[in-house]
């Protein structure tokens, strides 16, 4: 039977590692992240995990610890976020070019400067080119939930590629929710055993990793890396089922709610869902109606759903919890936006950032973005395209 | 060699032949040349020691020469003769009293 606990965003990325039990652990702390790895230290120390704990000195050799362990044939597992984030960037790239299915949780947070420790997307949406899959958590139960599932689809043959599992710091990762937790058990065969096809210890089979690649291969190696990804797009949801199978909760690449009752939607991804959902609920007694589009996975980007999913409807608001300085609005909305260019009738958009370094986001902040929705269905336009939610004007 | 797709090399920009750099030539990024003056030349293979890439070529313990398909004229073999018996010459200059020769093994 599966148990029922109260734990942090951390501490449940933790309890769903000690499930997972990989063969590293390398990591390094940092605000809202650690109590991640202090858990799981606390899990290693009290030996109720087989993992080898590499207590690094910086997050640009934890992901490099965890990468010489996967290239051996090892399980990895690491979690960061933010300025760590920024100090690992190289050897993300690595990760991801050497194909190595490291798993790793970001605790959302901003960026310095200036130094802030609260939430925003601007670390791992700033790393959504270094060709990592990133899933995206509303809440405890997700974080526990795509963890487990990170592991199976970072390892599935087609795909081997490194896994994020982004949730909001703070916000996420210091709130105590309910969880559902499976058995160890279930777990441990749902995950099964990982196997590299070439390890770096196989002295019968020698294996050079990395390197020197120029002008003459280098680009096909990144066009394998772009072909891994379309092809993340299938096993994400298949591995979606089949968890659901086992837990009861399924998943895919995006959620949808109250989309079928609307023409008005709102796209968001992470917490900032969970504050729609209500937002949605409470309108609905008034009698207005607004659809969320939930994005789970933003790498890689589910286009043919996001378009499937807003086809037919009058407009769509983006909400993005980072800016992309110089661009023309956030990141999810210019990948929403591109999403819609082929069809014939397309719905307004409107973009919005909002939450930067923490900022609250609350149900009034989400009803003004209705409002204004209201506003482009009646009136069919677009008075200013990107838009910033909650900044003092 | 003909170079292959995408679709027929190893992901991950794995090798996995062992020895394989030997395929790869890199004595064109060569700009100055080692040179071995024979008289000078005591065997005593400590250029062989040093040489980052294997380029020295040895033939019953005796130094013969370079293997200038693969030298990428480092220098390091010049710098660590006690006999000053490998002279490094400018690539440019070398081929220029040379006439054109096409590059190719010794």
């Amino acid at each position: 039977m599966a148990k029922i606990l109260a734990l942090t965003g951390d501490e449940t990325a933790a309890e769903a590692m000690r499930q997972i039990n990989p063969d590293v652990v390398a990591a390094y702390p940092i605000t809202p992240q650690t109590e991640i790895v202090q858990t799981y230290s606390q899990f290693v120390a009290d030996g109720e995990v087989d993992t080898e704990m590499v207590r690094v000195e910086s997050e640009h050799s934890a992901m490099s610890a965890c990468i010489g362990a996967a290239a051996s044939g090892a399980r990895a597992i690491t979690a960061t976020c933010a300025n760590g984030l920024a100090l690992m960037w190289e050897i993300l790239y690595i990760a991801a070019s050497y194909r190595l299915p490291i798993v790793m949780s970001v605790a959302n947070r901003a960026l310095s400067g200036p130094i802030n420790i609260h939430c925003d997307h601007s670390d791992s949406m700033g790393a959504r080119d270094s060709g990592w899959i990133q899933l995206y958590s509303e809440n405890c139960q997700e974080i526990y939930d795509s963890l487990i599932q990170a592991v199976k689809i970072g390892e599935n043959k087609d795909v081997l590629l490194p896994v994020m599992v982004c949730f909001d710091g703070f916000i996420i990762s210091h709130s105590t929710e309910r969880i559902d937790i499976l058995e160890d058990e279930e777990i441990k065969n749902f995950i099964g055993d990982f196997k590299i096809e070439h390890s770096l210890l196989d002295i019968d089979n020698p294996v050079t990793y990395g390197p020197l690649d120029l002008f003459d291969y280098y680009f096909e190696h990144k066009r394998q890396q772009v072909e891994a990804m379309e092809k993340a797009l299938p096993v994400i949801k298949e591995v979606g089922k089949d968890y659901g199978k086992l837990s009861g909760r399924d998943y895919g690449l995006v959620e949808k709610f109250n989309m079928d009752e609307s023409d008005m939607v709102i796209i968001a991804l992470g917490s900032t869902a969970g504050n729609i959902k209500a937002t949605i609920q409470e309108l609905k007694e008034k009698g207005i109606n607004v659809g969320l589009l939930k994005i789970r996975a933003f790498r890689p980007f589910p286009q043919e759903e996001v378009r499937q999913a807003l086809q037919d409807k009058t407009c769509v608001a983006v909400m993005d919890r980072a800016a992309s300085f110089g661009a023309v609005g956030g990141p999810v909305f210019l990948e929403v936006r591109s999403s819609l260019y082929e069809l014939n009738k397309r719905p307004q958009i409107i973009s919005y950032i909002y939450g930067l370094g923490g900022r609250d986001v609350t149900v009034e902040h989400i009803k003004k973005v209705v409002d204004e929705l209201s506003g482009i269905k009646k009136s069919g336009k677009v008075e200013n395209l990107v838009n910033y939610l909650g900044v003092r004007e | 060699m003909k170079e292959k797709s995408w679709k027929e090399i190893p992901i991950g920009g794995l090798i996995l032949e062992a020895g394989n750099a030997e395929k790869y030539l890199t004595g064109s990024w060569r700009t100055f040349r080692p040179v071995l003056n024979k008289e000078k030349c005591t065997n005593c293979l400590l250029c062989w020691i040093y040489c980052p890439d294997s380029s020295v070529i040895v033939e019953e313990e005796k130094t013969k020469g370079f293997l200038y398909s693969h030298c990428k004229g480092c220098g390091i073999c010049a710098n660590v003769c006690p006999f000053d018996a490998i002279e490094m010459i400018e690539e440019a200059k070398y081929r220029q009293k040379q006439g054109e020769q096409k590059e190719g093994g010794t």
